[in-house]
């Protein structure tokens, strides 16, 4: 007995134990195998529907009804005084102009009530349309010419569809008698379906036929650009510092956990104290993007430290030595070596930063980038918003065609992201070296 | 502890006399004419006594090498001598090691120079990952020794010549250093190490990931570089120490056991533990 607990088990008691522990641990692989592929085609699946989702409702966003009308330009009606330029324009009489085309147009409609009617098809901005199509072709005066005017956002929800013409007149927002005129336009071939140049080519309005992005769009990119002025050279030089210079005591370790935690505190926390700081305290003007920049360039610099100090410490101890053992100054060693290998890590953690930043509509909303801002932004201290408020403040909206004008949006935004994360991806591969 | 266990493993295979540590080094500890003289020097890594009261002078156009077991605190030594354990933020260096008569640890002595004229090679080649042309021009550059290209273009051919490499890469001086092979880049170090024109050249164990036949290239170079330079080399092939060295001194649990002639030590070494590593009793 003793002697067979000493001598182990035979060769063919162990194989077939092995065997059968086998059996066991390829079951195990198999059930672990498919765990994870049902995470990920989960994952997959969601994605999809996600994209699906925006897409579906944002690519009809991207287009939107526009109306031909042949307006006759006539300078005494448009340009009183006869200079051609805004101030002077400014006296003319546009919105009488379009609508003498739109009525044109309508065979003329009379009466009162008619001509109401006729008007509520187009959008209230056509006027203002017209102007700046007079300011840019100033050699077009006094010819007529056929200029496309969108339509008003009820006459455009209801061409796509969402109307019907069964509802009872009291209950829609469009009357029996516009979709006569609208039914008269289409088969005069004036109803145009295009890409939508008020999306990216106007500015915050109330009226969702009128509504774009480009005032959110600039505005974001000034406020990126503060942020990353602002964060980029901070963070680094913070990683730097703490990496190959600061003494590890017990003050650079409590520096250390404390950034760790910034990163992990809820970004509209950064909007207070951006709010109490740079707005009540250092008295800077709201919804500017350069409060807007310096709030996001402190929600980022931990990612940028944190990911920097990551890509500091890959860099091989040896190189440090090689260049330290030549003769290299801590700081050359740092500009010379460190650096350059560093920077592919840096560039994509300041990039994902970057990225975090350009999504965050919370500490925006604190320091008042939530205004409604007509105007776009000619520079960082110029009152502004961004896209993803820009968006929220769409979502919030009734009209029924904001909803695509907000998946639009969306679109444009995660166009961006993806833009941004493929340049981190390029920069990545281009300065990475290998040794 | 440590110690007590290894002396009685070795006594009960060995009929030698009982191996106890000498309180000082035997052998001839003083060169010459010193290039370098370390004094009483005691290296601490947070509690841990890495380096005992080791004193040693290194004799001016000698090669002399540090041999013994892993642990025994020799890179640590040798790392002493340009002051690259200033990196290594819990390592405290007491005593003093001299340079031409001042103390490299004097608060007065600049390390970037001092670098400059005890140049290293390390165990692993650690070429940048720059062209070979940069790679040997980097100190020299930093330093201000070249006033024009032209000179600086000389200074590299002259190093990368010394170092034997000249002929192997002439024409692809702008091809990264990284792509040569192990035995050309530790080459292309030793070119950069020399591209400075250092007085002292520290190398530690700078063929122990190389191959024989790279081996045997390095110990030609540092035969031919002994002319001009003093060579501090750490190695663990006793056959390298002795074919290139003049003097050895063998480390043992941190402390300096004996240091002589390289022929005297390994042809008839004062003490028993010397004898015991140099005929791989242990270690």
């Amino acid at each position: 007995m003793s002697d067979q607990v000493s001598l182990g088990l035979s060769p063919e008691r162990a194989a077939e134990r092995v065997a059968e522990s086998i059996s066991f641990r390829k079951r195990r692989e198999n059930r672990f195998l498919f765990l994870g592929k049902s995470a990920v085609a989960v994952a997959l699946g969601f994605l999809v529907l996600l994209f699906a989702g925006i897409l579906s409702k944002g690519i009809p966003g991207l287009f939107q009804h526009y109306v031909t009308l042949d307006v006759q330009l006539d300078a005494e009606r448009l340009d009183p005084s006869g200079q051609g330029t805004l101030e002077s324009l400014a006296d003319g009489d546009f919105d009488g102009v379009v609508r003498d085309a739109l009525y044109e147009a309508l065979g003329g409609p009379t009466g009162r009530k008619a001509k109401r009617q006729a008007r509520k098809l187009i959008s209230s901005g056509s006027g203002q349309r017209l102007m700046h199509h007079v300011l840019d072709n100033p050699d077009q005066m006094r010819s007529k010419v056929a200029l496309q005017f969108a339509v008003d956002d009820d006459v455009d929800t209801f061409l796509r569809g969402l109307i019907s013409r069964d509802t009872p007149e009291a209950d829609r927002r469009v009357s029996d008698q516009m979709i006569s005129y609208i039914d008269l336009l289409q088969a005069k071939g004036r109803i145009s379906y295009e890409i939508s140049d008020y999306l990216f080519f106007g500015s915050a309005s109330r009226d969702a036929e009128m509504a774009g992005i480009r005032g959110a769009l600039v505005g974001s990119i000034l406020t990126l650009l503060v942020c990353i002025v602002i964060a980029f050279p901070l963070g680094v030089a913070t990683a730097v510092y703490l990496e190959e210079m600061a003494p590890k005591n017990r003050f650079t370790e409590i520096i250390e956990i404390n950034i760790n935690n910034l990163a992990a505190v809820p970004s509209v926390v950064f909007g207070i104290m951006g709010l109490a700081v740079f707005i009540v305290i250092f008295g800077m003007p709201r919804s500017i993007p350069l409060v807007g920049g310096i709030v996001l360039a402190l929600m980022t610099l931990p990612t940028i430290i944190i990911s920097s100090r990551a890509s500091i410490r890959a860099v091989p101890p040896s190189i440090r030595d090689a260049a330290l053992g030549v003769g290299a100054s801590k700081m050359q060693t740092i500009t010379h070596h460190v650096l350059p290998l560093a920077m592919p890590g840096m560039l994509t953690g300041t990039i994902i930063g970057m990225a975090q930043a350009l999504g965050e509509t919370a500490p925006l909303l604190m320091i008042g980038m939530v205004a409604f801002i007509v105007d776009v932004p000619s520079g960082v201290t110029e009152p502004g918003t961004v896209l993803p408020v820009q968006i929220f403040m769409w979502a919030d909206f009734a009209e029924r065609m904001f909803i695509q004008k907000t998946s639009a949006a969306i679109i444009v935004l995660l166009a961006f992201l993806i833009s941004m994360n493929a340049a981190a991806i390029f920069l990545r591969k281009k300065l990475e070296r290998r040794w | 502890m440590q110690l007590e266990e290894s002396s009685r493993m070795v006594q009960t295979t060995s009929t030698l006399e009982a191996r106890t540590i000498p309180d000082s080094t035997l052998g001839q500890i003083h060169a010459d004419n010193p290039r370098m003289k370390a004094r009483n020097v005691d290296v601490f890594y947070a509690d841990k006594h890495a380096i005992d009261n080791i004193s040693l002078d290194i004799g001016s156009g000698q090669v002399i090498s540090f041999i013994g077991p892993s642990g025994c605190g020799k890179s640590t030594f040798l790392r002493c001598l340009n002051r690259m354990n200033d990196t290594i933020d819990s390592c405290r260096v007491s005593g003093e090691i001299m340079i031409d008569d001042q103390n490299i640890y004097d608060s007065s002595i600049d390390v970037v120079l001092l670098r400059a004229r005890v140049g290293m090679v390390f165990q692993k080649p650690n070429p940048f990952p720059k062209s070979i042309f940069d790679n040997v021009a980097y100190g020299p550059r930093i330093h201000g020794l070249a006033t024009s290209k032209v000179e600086l273009d000389h200074i590299v051919e002259t190093s990368l010549q010394r170092a034997g490499l000249w002929e192997e890469v002439k024409d692809r001086l702008d091809q990264p250093g990284t792509g040569l092979s192990g035995g050309q880049q530790q080459r292309l170090c030793i070119a950069r190490a020399i591209a400075v024109s250092p007085e002292v050249i520290l190398m530690d164990e700078p063929c122990s990931a190389l191959d024989p036949i790279a081996t045997a290239k390095i110990e030609e170079l540092i035969s031919e570089l002994r002319e001009q330079y003093t060579i501090v080399i750490v190695t663990h092939s006793m056959q390298q120490a002795a074919r290139v060295s003049d003097r050895t001194a063998y480390f043992h649990l941190g402390k300096l056991i004996e240091v002589g002639d390289t022929k005297q030590v390994f042809t008839n070494p004062l003490h028993a533990l010397t004898q015991d590593y140099i005929t791989g009793r242990f270690g």
